[in-house]
């Protein structure tokens, strides 16, 4: 049983899978599913010969872990990355040992950038697949489709990406930022006198959930700081948007004067265009300082960097963040992506949705450990309040929210596509799903409430 | 922190003799080297937590101190705490600056000479005097006097204020527009005269600027309408041929333009990799040919392979050559990864400044002169040469050129070919304003379709009109509507534009209109 397992479960798999899908419909179908499962199981006895098996050889039968990136399509750009990333921290935990005695197994699935099929892959790993956890998703879209799958079969899922907020689900864990623990630090650091003190705000994005709902809270913490209506705009562009010679011209005008910046949150693709168009036109970075919350390293490593050096990004992790465990990290990525033969091997970064995949997964392995089960209710109830030494520092899961309280950074992009640290904030900013300046009535509480509940 | 702390108070130590000797007073001459022990004692007072000995040792350094310090402050404001590193940042930034107004580069000396204006202190206006006598370079002398008369305006004396509010008038600062409107308010209807006068000089400027920035708007307007309309029609030209003159529906025609970015992209690499440093921002040069020859080589493939077998049927070419476009996104994203990035040679990196507050980009005035390039190139092979008689006979009619000797397969073949080699230098040209990546095709191919429709099939001069109005009419419209709505109403008036004129802008007529 031990050591053949992986096969083993392979086999079962697809041959339930097509016995299911053809049940449903002709008769001579079922007969086309058995000769396919009866060739997968011969495929699989061959499998068995290999010797790779033996790296999954332990007392117990491995636990199952489910990986939910897309590996193709217009993501792949962002969510390889993150896959390969928890593979890392997969094979480490399991080289350690791994958790109760047991290997862990993760079984990655491509949901391909198309959210119905994101739904489906996570069926599939939770019911046919049965994982434990699952860590995957980028995009907002991806996670609010999910999530009912999530909630109505009681899964976990770990997301790593910085979000907007506004959720406080049962089932997820957040181990990106919430809106308070990046944009509006970023924006504070703008008006402070060490950043600049900006007065005037040119909030820009792409259109869609995450850039709106962001803009909606700046724009209500803008106002609450007394800053006029007249000094902030708002704008944003369709996907893929390149012609940004009006936008562009626009900022030039509202910068006229000085003490104005832009906050973008755009997306993807359109920022190569962007901010070639910005210092084209003449603009600098001290006329109006960019301040982005999607360029990390990993999209700079496939830019030309000259026309974004001197803007500024917020996160709550750099490559550049001078730790020991970071060294170690960065290092083990680059050596990983090397042994296995990912793409650029050695030339690859690591950012900060990255080191959230990382510590999401050894969040986890703790609370497993710590349980003594990987049942998902009791696995929950041992993240809350558990802290990790991880890369950019220590993190500390909250204790009731399901977010995680991180520090927070702002850096400088370098020549290099890499980041000086400019500033840091002072110890470990508690999430708040729930922003205090567009739902002051609203908090998020798994302990002493049911998730979402009305403040009084 | 107390490391450098340490050492300042060493090297103040001893040289403190010497240094008490000598007084503080009045900004020096820069030349006149200053004395050592004041700059040190000066560095050491910078952290020592007293607000009004960091201050006075701050204003110290900006009189007496130069470049020469940046190191050394860079040190203490590593080890400092937050206090003392805000107070060093203005410091460290005028230094810089000062010794920036001395560059060779007119863009750094510009630089400056606009942070310095900004960072309001009447302190650098002899820096800025001295600069302004020396400086041959137009624009820099013109920031350079805006920054001037910024500070000036910020001064308390009246006579001095109301001449920087004129010269601020003059020089159409759009800079000065918020300092001026300030003035205004603050003056009340109890104003004295002189205030009066300064409001009214201040009110005067403020009609100049913004007369003038409404021009330079519009002016800018045409432009950036000129310049979005140059890259449609670069896009379009050869969906033009391929579409308009052979009917041939070629969804694949984005992954050419795809093609042609990454041949720029792989002449980049080896320009980097093969040829000397000094070379390599003639790449570009070198990229434009290679990006025609090698899609235009695609193109003939892709006929051979696909195309031909299917001309004449519309549904079925769509279908074939959208699969062909799938494939040609998937191999490059796993041949190059996602992440490519093509470096705009220097010589097209920046703008030029035309007028005072008008910036033309060199790569979008490039972009604009090759798409006329392209068209005159294509006018000229179509009507004036031997091989464009044959092309556009071929086209006209099929069966009756073939009678008459035209080898109508090779032709077919060679105007794809042509076609696509023109979707390559539209891909090459496109790496300039954005992205390299699989799915750069994508974002261009319904714009170019768009164009040649409302253009007209078959008519170049319909691609070229359509492009200009599209292109005109998207910038006319984005400033008031935002790029969103802005897209969304081009494309409700281009759908009207076809209800009323379903073949577009301009028909074929005649005999062969229905060939």
């Amino acid at each position: 049983m031990s050591q053949d397992y992986p096969e083993t479960k392979i086999d079962t798999e697809s041959s339930t899978d097509k016995a299911t899908d053809a049940s449903s419909t002709r008769r001579e179908f079922l007969a086309q599913s058995g000769k396919v499962a009866a060739a997968a199981g011969v495929a699989s006895l061959l499998g068995n010969l290999g010797g790779w098996a033996l790296s999954y050889a332990a007392d117990k039968e491995p636990i199952k872990i489910g990986i939910l990136h897309s590996l193709s399509g217009t993501m792949a750009i962002s969510e390889v990355s993150l896959k390969d990333t928890v593979l890392m921290a997969v094979e480490e935990i399991n080289a350690s040992g791994g958790v109760m005695g047991r290997k862990i197994q993760p079984v990655v699935v491509d949901p391909a950038s198309n959210w119905d099929l994101f739904a489906e892959k996570a069926k599939q790993l939770l019911l046919v697949d049965k994982v434990a956890v699952v860590f995957g998703c980028w995009t907002s879209v991806s996670r609010k489709s999910v999530l009912p799958v999530f909630e109505k079969n009681n899964g976990l899922l770990f997301y790593p990406v910085q979000y907007e907020g506004e959720e406080c689900s049962h089932n997820v864990f957040y181990t990106g930022a919430a809106v308070n623990q990046q944009a509006i630090p970023a924006v504070e650091y703008l008006m402070s006198k060490e950043g600049g003190g900006h007065k005037k705000f040119y909030l820009l994005g792409t259109d869609y959930v995450y850039p709106r709902t962001t803009n909606k809270i700046l724009r209500a913490m803008l106002l609450a700081k007394k800053v006029p209506a007249a000094n902030i705009a708002e704008e944003y562009t369709p996907f893929h948007h390149q012609d940004y010679q009006t936008i562009v011209g626009k900022v030039k005008k509202f910068a006229a004067g000085g003490g104005a910046c832009v906050v973008s949150t755009i997306n993807g693709d359109s920022n190569v265009p962007f901010y070639k168009e910005f210092s084209n036109q003449g603009l600098r970075a001290e006329d109006a300082p960019i301040m982005a919350f999607s360029v990390a390293e990993d999209e700079l490593r496939g830019m030309d960097t000259s026309a974004l050096v001197g803007h500024l990004a917020a996160w709550n992790y750099y490559q550049s963040v001078d730790t020991p465990q970071n060294k170690k990290f960065v290092a083990d990525f680059k050596a990983y992506c090397k042994k296995n033969n990912l793409p650029d091997g050695e030339r690859r970064v690591t950012d900060d949705p990255i080191e959230a995949a990382y510590f999401g997964v050894h969040i986890w392995k703790q609370a497993v450990a710590k349980a003594g089960s990987i049942e998902v209710d009791k696995v929950r109830k041992a993240v809350y309040g558990s802290e990790f030494l991880a890369p950019g520092g220590k993190i500390k899961m909250d204790e009731a929210n399901h977010h995680t309280n991180k520090p927070v950074l702002i850096g400088e992009i370098l020549k290099d596509g890499q980041f000086k640290i400019v500033s840091r904030s002072k110890g470990l900013v508690k999430p708040e799903p729930w922003s205090e300046y567009t739902s002051p009535d609203k908090g998020c509480d798994w302990i002493k409430h049911q998730g979402t509940y009305q403040k009084k | 922190m107390k490391v450098a702390l340490g050492i300042m108070l060493l090297g103040t130590a001893s040289l403190l003799g010497a240094g008490q000797a000598i007084a503080a007073e009045g900004p020096r001459a820069s030349t006149a080297a200053p004395p050592l022990s004041l700059i040190d004692r000066a560095l050491a007072d910078l952290s020592s937590g007293d607000q009004a000995r960091q201050d006075a040792a701050a204003n110290v350094l900006i009189e007496q101190g130069d470049s020469s310090l940046l190191p050394k402050l860079e040190e203490i404001r590593n080890n400092a705490d937050r206090s003392v590193r805000l107070a060093i940042k203005p410091l460290m930034d005028l230094l810089k600056n000062r010794s920036n107004l001395a560059s060779p580069d007119a863009d750094r000396r510009r630089s400056a000479a606009a942070d310095l204006g900004s960072s309001g202190r009447p302190v650098v206006m002899p820096w800025l005097e001295a600069a302004l006598a020396g400086e041959p370079n137009r624009w820099v002398r013109y920031t350079l006097e805006e920054s001037l008369a910024l500070i000036r305006l910020a001064s308390d004396d009246p006579d001095t204020k109301i001449k920087a509010a004129a010269k601020l008038g003059e020089l159409r600062s759009s800079n000065a527009v918020p300092a001026l409107k300030e003035l205004l308010q603050q003056t009340g209807t109890d104003a004295t005269d002189q205030q009066k006068a300064l409001a009214n000089a201040a009110r005067a400027a403020i009609g100049q600027i913004d007369i003038w920035a409404s021009w330079a708007n519009a002016f800018e307007t045409i432009f950036r309408g000129i310049s979005l309309s140059s890259i449609l029609l670069i896009m379009s030209l050869g969906l033009a041929i391929v579409f308009g003159l052979m009917g041939v529906i070629n969804m694949a025609h984005g992954e050419l333009m795809m093609i042609g970015a990454y041949a720029t992209f792989v002449t980049q690499e080896c320009f980097r990799a093969y040829f000397p440093a000094g070379l390599f921002d003639y790449y570009f040069i070198a990229a434009m040919p290679i990006a025609f020859c090698v899609v235009a080589l695609c193109g003939l493939i892709l006929e051979a392979t696909v195309i031909r077998f299917l001309y004449g049927r519309p549904l079925e070419t769509m279908l074939a050559t959208w699969g062909v476009s799938l494939v040609l996104i998937q191999a490059a994203r796993v041949y190059f990864g996602d992440l490519t990035s093509v470096v705009a040679p220097s010589w097209l990196s920046g703008g030029a400044q035309v007028m005072v507050g008008v910036y033309l980009p060199y790569n979008r005035i490039f972009i604009i002169v090759l798409s006329i390039l392209c068209v005159a190139g294509i006018y000229f092979l179509l009507f004036r040469t031997g091989v464009g008689l044959r092309v556009r006979a071929v086209m006209q009619n099929r069966d009756m050129s073939s009678c008459l000797g035209i080898p109508t397969r090779k032709v077919d073949a060679y105007t794809f070919a042509f076609g696509s080699g023109l979707a390559g230098l539209a891909g090459c040209a496109l790496t300039l304003i954005g992205n390299v990546e699989p799915g750069l095709g994508q974002n261009y191919i319904v714009d170019s379709f768009m164009v040649v429709v409302t253009g007209g099939v078959g008519k170049l001069m319909g691609t070229i009109v359509a492009s200009l109005g599209i292109g005109g009419l998207n910038k006319f419209l984005e400033p008031s509507f935002g790029a969103v709505y802005g897209k969304v109403l081009i494309l409700v008036l281009v759908i009207l534009f076809l209800q009323r004129r379903p073949s577009g802008l301009f028909t074929i007529k005649g005999r062969h209109a229905d060939a």
